[in-house]
């Protein structure tokens, strides 16, 4: 566990690199670890991704796989791809201040 | 956490029976999912799994291993793999992995690129069990092993 200054707030991060407390998550703090990334600026279709993976988590217990954003959240593939380069599942996770993904899929 | 390593993995797809044609595209997609660029080369049975008359009716054949808990002659009866597909199959749903055609355009989708064996193809061409018509639209060519080669290069490769 860590701690780091985010957005003007403290948050802390498990051993993995991904926040260990989704409620310390805010929208200031998203776009922060977003560009920390390289995803700047947010828009709309990335909010729509990270709102839809935030309630899903809270639904579920965890974060949803690539393939539950396409089906249940209504957004395709390329389109995920196009947003979040390179590792889609894991980066949203990641912007949105949910735990490490644990699908294969 | 999420830089870009350059990783290139190849996989060739050799086996056209339901059980050896989900690793491929499970480990595929996993690799995309993780930012390496992929490069799935079908070859030989693995035909089947990019022939569109095949690739959604692919079976699992319950004889000749070991690893299943019932006897060669059991497994042998008629309609022993139709049942054993049948339970894969449902599995492989439960766990939310799409069916052949559906996780191949998922991967083109996320940017794997998708090639048939030349020489796979024209031997299947002459047995009558594969034409270029009967090819999954998102495969991006026919090519030969030598062009395999050269767009491996520097890549990891899995052969299945």
């Amino acid at each position: 566990m860590s701690e780091r200054e985010i957005a003007g707030k403290t948050v802390r991060f498990a051993e993995d690199g991904f926040m260990a407390d989704p409620a310390e998550w805010d929208k200031g703090v998203a776009e922060a670890l977003a560009s920390e990334i390289g995803i700047a600026p947010l828009t709309e279709q990335h909010w729509k991704v990270i709102e839809f993976c935030r309630s899903d988590f809270a639904a579920q217990g965890d974060a949803p796989t690539l393939r539950r954003i396409m089906k249940v959240g209504g957004v395709p593939t390329k389109e995920l791809y196009k947003l979040f380069p390179k590792g889609p599942a894991k980066k949203v996770a990641y912007v949105a201040g949910l735990k490490k993904p644990s699908g294969c899929i | 956490m999420f830089e870009d390593k350059g990783r290139k993995l190849c996989i060739i797809c050799s086996k056209g029976t339901l059980d050896m044609a989900y690793p491929g595209l499970v480990l595929a997609n996993a690799a995309l999912m993780e930012g390496i660029d992929v490069i799935l080369f079908f070859t030989f049975w693995g035909l089947d799994m990019i022939n569109k008359k095949k690739m959604n009716k692919l079976k699992f054949v319950p004889v000749a291993n070991p690893s299943m808990p019932i006897p060669n002659m059991i497994g042998g009866l008629p309609g022993m793999t139709s049942m054993a597909t049948a339970v894969m199959k449902k599995e492989i749903e439960k766990l939310d992995f799409p069916p052949v055609d559906e996780f191949l355009e998922m991967i083109s989708d996320a940017g794997g690129k998708m090639y048939a064996c030349k020489m796979s193809m024209d031997m299947f061409a002459d047995f009558h069990m594969m034409s270029e018509d009967d090819m999954f639209e998102r495969i991006d060519a026919v090519v030969g092993a030598t062009d395999f080669m050269e767009m491996s290069e520097g890549a990891q490769i899995i052969f299945i």
